[in-house]
């Protein structure tokens, strides 16, 4: 079995972690519905917000890529606030107008925001009325992804940990599972699938599923293993099903990956011979894809504006794996638990800066004039055209980045902006 | 509650933004959730600003929530004067900072700076972008341009005149501007301040100098215009001038004003729309059907244009901008239509489908619908993407935005000979209605018969039941033989779902038991094109 890693204190693994308070420029939650309506193919997401709210999110997608997408926003106005309309009469109506246009639904999530927050609207009761009413073809579940509660990524975990409690129940008596925690893009779960079932593992399942009727069952044999560092609340829903957590980095790189696959290894016993020969053939051509990249990166100093969580994650596979120096790792927010193995392999003295004050860390940015800066949408033209390289982080979420056969993929994004400089000369 | 799949303005206070974001030495401290910082995005990816719009927010969190976010806002107003030294300050709360009821105002005015900090009250649960964008123009106006300027007596001196309007993520507000300027050069008129965009604050206490003022964009800038003839006593001219005619117009209302003979600036062909339409390969475009939905500005003029200046029949007219409502229904009017008024995408979407146009003229999101339902599109209007702040110099306004316009328009189409060729050779495996115009690829579409398919089905949104008259007895219509079915299908695709449509009537008016070829025939003699 894999020991726990103590909790790092900021002394032990040498990483300074520094906390910051002050103007945050990062997304609400409700972002995260730009790549969960796409995951879970028969879920809608019903914002429950403001004009802000559904124009955040047509911004955040790419800006309005998708000509039906399978999300709107029941915006509310003054009728409701004032009391003129009633609000649960409304959202009825709203869901009601919704289902007849998309009988295809199978699964609507009722997404708070910050104004439904505010005004204190219970959506948790407004999704069960409406899941007996529309039962049995359509669940309604409900997650809060504002902005006074959620950075970016934390709206996966609270969409996650709401589905958490519907899952089916797994028999007392069942034999150990694996399940792999974490929207991944189909094509890296297809991956890990299979090198999973090389190793022996053939009950693997993924939260979440593709389709609604698909959960995976959990239950008291469960060992769970997070694919994303953003998963706090997701976490710790599963655990109070009795759920336990495979502890392990991340599997971004080929390092992240081997350590990640070999936790779940090591908890199910698996022959380390029978290990070697599963991942072997991966190992390599990770291996051979990260050649191209490192001496492009090796020696590049970096520094990480805070935006999805995974900014730890990323410096590790940066340093260790393509030789590059870390600045500053900005995240918005540190899971201590999550994160204890990937902050242990982190070079000692990394400074790790937890929140954020806008203006003070785009001082200290231009100050070390770094050759990379990993930053949201809204910081990259601004700081590319006072001259420094920008990658902006949320293609990091929209593009499968996990698992051996993308770890290249994961370096040439960021060298991307770094070639390119070097191509152009106007 | 409204259900919205897309919005076509966002809220009140990123209207303010683009007030903010278009000038200089003014910043806009608003109390916002860490979530609204998304807007940021807006300027620096669709627009591309290299620099950060000069916005502050307060980024409150729930568990400031029960101790002191007035606090919160105040040390940011504090904080961001020091930063940014502005000459003048914006404050105010987007939708979340209005429950909490924090009044940025007073708190703002409590610090005491010592420079101009002006409150907006801008309701994020009624109004919408535009109406935040004018308000908050209007407020900076009123607050910065209310002393008299001394002006010279007007002879012996140029005409002198202030344009109004153009901001930041504004719909070729950059390139407008400088055909209006190049107008105005040419009628040997001074400019004295453009503003919102390039303006400081400074600039906006010297605007009573000017002899007139010129509204570019009536939804930004009409209210501060009105309150500067009511105060300074200047007139304004409000013609918006997309398009030949308009723009003639707009030339001879501003030379009347400055006093100004516009003959030399009208001679000759400013213009080559005029040519192009009159010539010869331009036929084709008679009375192709066109959808126009946008704002309230740039629709009124594409209607206007399209109809008079391309010969096309407008058979849709619609605005998101429910305050110029008035003036679309009576533009819709004159054209036989009814006018579509509504931000509800899915209307929108509806009203498309029933109107059968052969090109949309409308914004992002009409692209959208035209891309699903393969019908050729360009884009006249906000909001926009990306793709719509082109490099190159493409102006709607003023002589050369009339070529810029007639280029757009007819790009997407079929051309004339290609069309032809797909009329009469129907079954060539190559070349037929499911590939898109040549010149654009010529793909398959995907979507072919979306048109079609789409009135068959039952529509996807509640929309206005088509027009029956009473005395009919509304049976379903009468089947289709199978050889008048397959005739059908040699009817172009973006006409058949019209020509389907018109059939079934004539055979429901006269009862027939079946459609047959004849009967689409006769269909076709009777209702014409």
């Amino acid at each position: 079995m894999n020991a726990h890693a103590p909790l790092p204190d900021a002394a032990g693994c040498g990483v300074e972690i520094r906390q910051e308070y002050g103007q945050r420029a990062v997304f609400c939650g409700l972002t995260g519905i730009v790549w969960l309506h796409r995951k879970i193919q028969d879920a809608f997401f019903l914002v429950v917000g403001s004009r802000t709210c559904a124009h955040l999110i047509q911004s955040a997608a790419g800006v309005m890529i998708f000509a039906e997408p399978r999300f709107a926003t029941a915006i509310i106005d003054e009728r409701d606030l004032a009391g003129i309309a009633d609000m649960n009469d409304e959202l009825d109506r709203v869901v009601g107008r919704l289902i007849e246009r998309r009988p295809d639904i199978k699964l609507l999530f009722l997404v708070g925001s910050c104004p439904s927050e505010v005004i204190k609207l219970d959506l948790s009761r407004a999704a069960l009325r409406l899941s007996k009413s529309l039962a049995p073809d359509v669940r309604v579940l409900n997650y809060s992804g504002s902005g006074i509660e959620t950075t970016f990524t934390q709206g996966e975990d609270a969409c996650l940990a709401s589905l958490v409690p519907d899952l089916p129940a797994e028999p007392a008596e069942a034999a150990a599972s694996l399940l792999v925690v974490g929207a991944l893009a189909d094509v890296v779960e297809d991956q890990f699938a299979r090198i999973f079932a090389e190793m022996g593992l053939d009950d693997v399942r993924f939260l979440p599923a593709r389709r609604a009727n698909e959960m995976p069952a959990v239950g008291r044999n469960t060992r769970y293993l997070l694919a994303q560092p953003f998963l706090t609340d997701t976490a710790r829903a599963l655990e109070e099903r009795g759920a336990r957590r495979i502890a392990a980095p991340f599997p971004l790189g080929a390092e992240g990956t081997t350590r990640w696959l070999q936790a779940a290894a090591d908890a199910f016993g698996v022959d380390p011979q029978h290990f070697e020969a599963a991942t072997a053939p991966g190992r390599k051509r990770a291996g051979q894809a990260l050649a191209h990249y490192r001496e492009r990166l090796a020696g590049k100093r970096i520094f990480f504006f805070p935006d999805s969580q995974l900014e730890v994650p990323l410096a590790r596979f940066l340093s260790r794996e393509m030789g590059t120096e870390l600045v500053e790792v900005g995240t918005p927010y540190l899971h201590r638990a999550h994160l204890a193995d990937e902050l242990e392999l982190l070079p000692r003295g990394t400074v790790v800066n937890e929140g954020q004050s806008l203006d003070d860390q785009m001082d200290r940015c231009r100050a070390a004039k770094p050759d990379l800066t990993i930053c949201g949408l809204g910081l990259a033209n601004p700081l590319e055209a006072e001259g420094l390289s920008t990658k902006w982080s949320i293609e990091l979420l929209f593009t499968p980045i996990q698992g051996y056969d993308q770890a290249g993929d994961l370096a040439e994004l960021f060298c991307r902006p770094l070639v390119r400089r070097t191509r152009l000369e106007v | 509650m409204q259900l919205t799949v897309w919005t076509y303005e966002g809220p009140p206070h990123i209207g303010a933004m683009r007030i903010a974001t278009a000038m200089k030495g003014l910043h806009y401290v608003l109390h916002a959730p860490q979530g609204d910082t998304y807007a940021d995005l807006l300027f620096t990816m669709i627009e591309r600003r290299d620099a950060r719009p000069p916005v502050t927010y307060t980024t409150f969190q729930a568990q400031d929530l029960g101790r002191d976010t007035a606090e919160i806002f105040k040390n940011a107003v504090a904080k961001a004067y020091e930063r940014f030294q502005p000459q003048a300050m914006i404050v105010g709360a987007s939708c979340t900072a209005e429950l909490i009821q924090d009044d940025p105002g007073g708190l703002a005015k409590a610090l005491a700076l010592p420079i101009p900090v002006i409150p907006l009250e801008l309701p994020a649960y009624q109004k919408k972008e535009n109406w935040g964008a004018s308000e908050t123009f209007y407020r900076l106006v009123r607050a910065l341009a209310n002393q008299p300027v001394e002006r010279a007596p007007r002879e012996n001196r140029r005409p002198i005149c202030n344009i109004l309007g153009p901001t930041a993520l504004g719909f070729r507000h950059r390139d407008d501007i400088v055909e209006i300027r190049k107008l105005l050069g040419a009628l040997g008129i001074d400019v004295n301040v453009v503003a919102p965009m390039g303006a400081t604050p400074a600039d906006l206490g010297t605007l009573s100098a000017a002899d007139f003022n010129v509204v570019m964009y009536p939804e930004i800038a009409k209210a501060a215009a009105q309150y500067l003839e009511k105060t300074h006593k200047q007139p304004f001219v409000d013609i918006v001038p997309i398009g030949v005619k308009a723009t003639e117009r707009f030339v001879e209302a501003v030379a009347k004003l400055a006093g100004v003979d516009p003959a030399p600036v009208l001679a000759g062909a400013p213009s080559r729309l005029p040519w192009y339409s009159r010539s010869v390969d331009s036929t084709y475009l008679t009375g192709k059907r066109v959808f126009i939905f946008g704002d309230a500005t740039h629709a009124l003029s594409a209607a206007r244009i399209a109809a008079t200046e391309l010969g096309f029949k407008v058979v849709g007219l619609g605005t998101y901008s429910r305050e110029f409502a008035r003036e679309i229904r009576a533009e819709a009017a004159e054209h036989g239509i009814e006018a579509l008024i509504s931000d509800d995408y899915l209307d929108v979407e509806a009203a498309i489908q029933a109107a059968q146009p052969e090109l949309v003229l409308g914004t992002q999101m009409e692209r959208h619908i035209a891309k699903r339902l393969g019908v050729p599109c360009a884009v006249i209007s906000a909001p926009i993407h990306v793709q719509d702040f082109p490099a190159r110099h493409s102006p709607q306004m003023g002589f050369e935005g009339a070529n810029v316009l007639f280029d757009t328009w007819v790009h997407p189409l079929m051309m004339g000979l290609e069309e032809h060729l797909l009329g009469m050779f129907r079954e060539d495996p190559e070349f037929h209605d499911g590939v898109a115009p040549s010149h654009l690829g010529g793909k398959p579409r995907e979507s072919a018969d979306a048109v079609e398919q789409a009135t068959a089905a039952p529509p996807l949104a509640p929309s206005p039941a088509p027009p029956i008259p009473a005395s009919i007895t509304i049976d379903g219509p009468a089947p289709w033989a199978a050889d008048a079915e397959k005739e059908l299908r040699k009817i172009p695709f973006f006409v058949r779902g019209k020509a389907r449509a018109n059939t079934e009537r004539f055979a429901r008016e006269r009862e027939l038991a079946i459609i047959t070829v004849e009967t689409l025939y006769d269909a076709k003699a009777h209702f014409g094109r």
